[in-house]
């Protein structure tokens, strides 16, 4: 096996363990939260492997540098206790949890291998900030813009429900 | 893939270098620079057999006492988060290190000598990914010590370094845009020319030739070309690695000690060196950046080996140029250092609503500012041009 292909499977294995362990562990929330780090930090070194650079470096700085960092915030205001989760509706979402999960990997098994592409050369500056620029700027700057007057019409939307009186 | 040793040899001195030299040497610029703005002698006590060598023997002494202290964890706290912190803490600092290229490219016949320990295409965004990671260190610090003061501090520490993250993003957007490209080596290159300061006059063709002002030029340093990008940038890094005058998440006269008020021992002496050892990284990467990296002002690398290899050879003349750059580079870093040192015994500490409102109605709309500027001028120039 090669390096490349060495580091993708033990940091695929890392995600989905760090994901399994957020999931389980209902008894530190805080701890979960930990671990959902773990996750996006394994899954961006997936992406380095696989030459996307500029997708793992922001899925660096925005979900894990800035998304959990603000789910830790109101989890650790919150002071969740194992007691605050009742007993019986925790064995019912565990039970819809592993029932989802089996489902959702029979239909990844069953569908995923037959839609995939064939594999192709992919061109130099694959995954480079240049080219994804390229893309967003260039090729299709008319929906990056739509979607940023979606996003700025959102701010302008929790500014106003966080605020409750504008001066 | 690059052999393994030269990629070795190539950490192993910056770490030493940063980390076991830099680090420990500013604890002793810090105190003595805490002396002479506060009119004292400064550390003078810590001796071996009587010699002092004024007072550079405190460092050791640190490092000793720290080691000797007993490793505390309060009760109630989360143990494994607690004792984890620290490191989470430290290591994004240290790991930083790899993509600042402190010397440019030299052949050796034909060996290569690139001195960076990962040179990557998108070098800056990795330096913004690792320091977002760092907020995880002082996060779970506050929350695993089991106390509201620190919890506190942790809380203050979160808010304050992604506010921060935003707008040193943006800052240095206006550098990527003269430089083009994020690779910290290529901004070196970059900055080792010159430009002529009335150069614009012929180039719009306002007058046909300038004369003998063409011989007035400066250095293409980010410093020069994006001047409020580099005081953006410089606050928000200083406000990123909280040291005074944004140590609002320590806040000793409000929070004690803020997020590691728990911590004793070499676990407090890691959150300490991790700060030391950012302010190393800060001015490294503002040197990299603002400051023309390891190129000497007025004096190119073509220069210098040319000039020296009728007397010496091209051997010795390109390790020359090596050697020369090498130490810019650190002479720089030590500029870069004084700067940070003199701020943070100049300034006070000022609320923390004052610290965020800098950051969101002054800093943001600058850089934003700053961005319109510099493309307005690169598309003004383009369009003289063509």
């Amino acid at each position: 096996m090669s390096a490349p292909a060495v580091f993708f499977y033990l940091f695929g294995a890392a995600a989905v363990i760090s994901a399994l362990a957020m999931v389980l562990n209902v008894r530190n929330t805080v701890a979960s939260a930990m671990s959902l780090v773990v996750t996006m930090i394994a899954l961006a070194v997936v992406y380095v492997v696989l030459d996307a650079h500029l997708v793992a470096a922001l899925q660096i700085m925005v979900y894990a540098g800035a998304i959990v960092v603000v789910f830790l915030f109101v989890v650790m205001l919150l002071n969740l206790r194992r007691d605050a989760f009742s007993r019986p509706r925790e064995r019912l979402t565990k039970l819809a949890g592993v029932v989802f999960a089996l489902g959702g990997a029979f239909a990844f098994l069953q569908l995923v291998p037959k839609s995939l592409p064939t594999v192709q050369a992919i061109p130099a500056d694959f995954g480079s900030y240049a080219a994804v620029g390229r893309a967003l700027y260039h090729d299709f700057v008319l929906p990056f813009e739509v979607s940023s007057l979606l996003l700025l019409a959102a701010i302008v939307g929790a500014v106003v429900l966080a605020k409750r009186r504008i001066s | 893939m690059e052999a393994l040793l030269p990629v070795l040899i190539k950490t192993l001195f910056i770490i030493i270098v940063a980390v076991a030299a830099f680090a420990p040497v500013i604890t002793w610029v810090e105190r003595k620079q805490s002396a002479v703005m506060q009119d004292r002698i400064g550390a003078n006590r810590a001796d071996i057999a009587g010699i002092t060598v004024l007072g550079l023997l405190h460092p050791l002494a640190d490092v000793i006492k720290l080691l000797t202290k007993e490793d505390v964890v309060p009760t109630g706290a989360n143990r494994a988060l607690h004792l984890m912190a620290p490191l989470i803490a430290a290591i994004p600092v240290i790991a930083s290190f790899g993509v600042i290229p402190y010397g440019g490219t030299y052949h050796f016949g034909d060996t290569t000598v690139n001195l960076v320990v990962a040179d990557l295409d998108w070098g800056i965004l990795y330096i913004f990914a690792i320091a977002s990671i760092a907020t995880y260190g002082t996060v779970i610090a506050g929350w695993a010590s089991n106390n509201n003061w620190s919890l506190l501090g942790s809380l203050r520490a979160s808010a304050q370094m992604i506010s921060y993250e935003v707008t040193m993003g943006l800052s240095l957007v206006g550098i990527f845009m003269c430089f083009q490209t994020l690779r910290l080596t290529d901004m070196g290159v970059a900055q080792d020319s010159t430009f002529r300061i009335f150069g614009f006059l012929e180039h719009l063709g306002l007058v046909d030739s300038i004369g003998f002002l063409g011989h007035l030029t400066l250095p293409t340093w980010g410093i020069i070309l994006q001047p409020l990008a580099f005081v953006l940038f410089l606050t928000c890094v200083m406000a990123e690695n909280k040291r005074p005058p944004f140590d609002l998440p320590e806040g000793e006269s409000e929070i004690i000690a803020g997020y590691f008020l728990e911590y004793s021992g070499m676990r407090f002496g890691l959150f300490y060196m991790s700060e030391f050892i950012e302010v190393v990284v800060i001015g490294a990467l503002v040197t990299a950046i603002f400051l023309g990296g390891w190129t000497i002002p007025w004096l190119s690398q073509a220069d210098i080996i040319g000039g020296v290899t009728p007397i010496f050879g091209v051997g010795v003349a390109t390790g020359l140029c090596m050697i020369l750059h090498v130490l810019t580079f650190f002479l720089k870093v030590i500029i870069m250092i004084w700067l940070q040192m003199q701020i943070r015994w100049t300034l006070p500490r000022p609320r923390y609503d004052q610290v965020m409102d800098l950051c969101w109605k002054v800093m943001l709309p600058l850089s934003l500012l700053n961005i319109l500027v510099t493309g307005a001028v690169i598309l003004w120039i383009q369009g003289a041009k063509a």
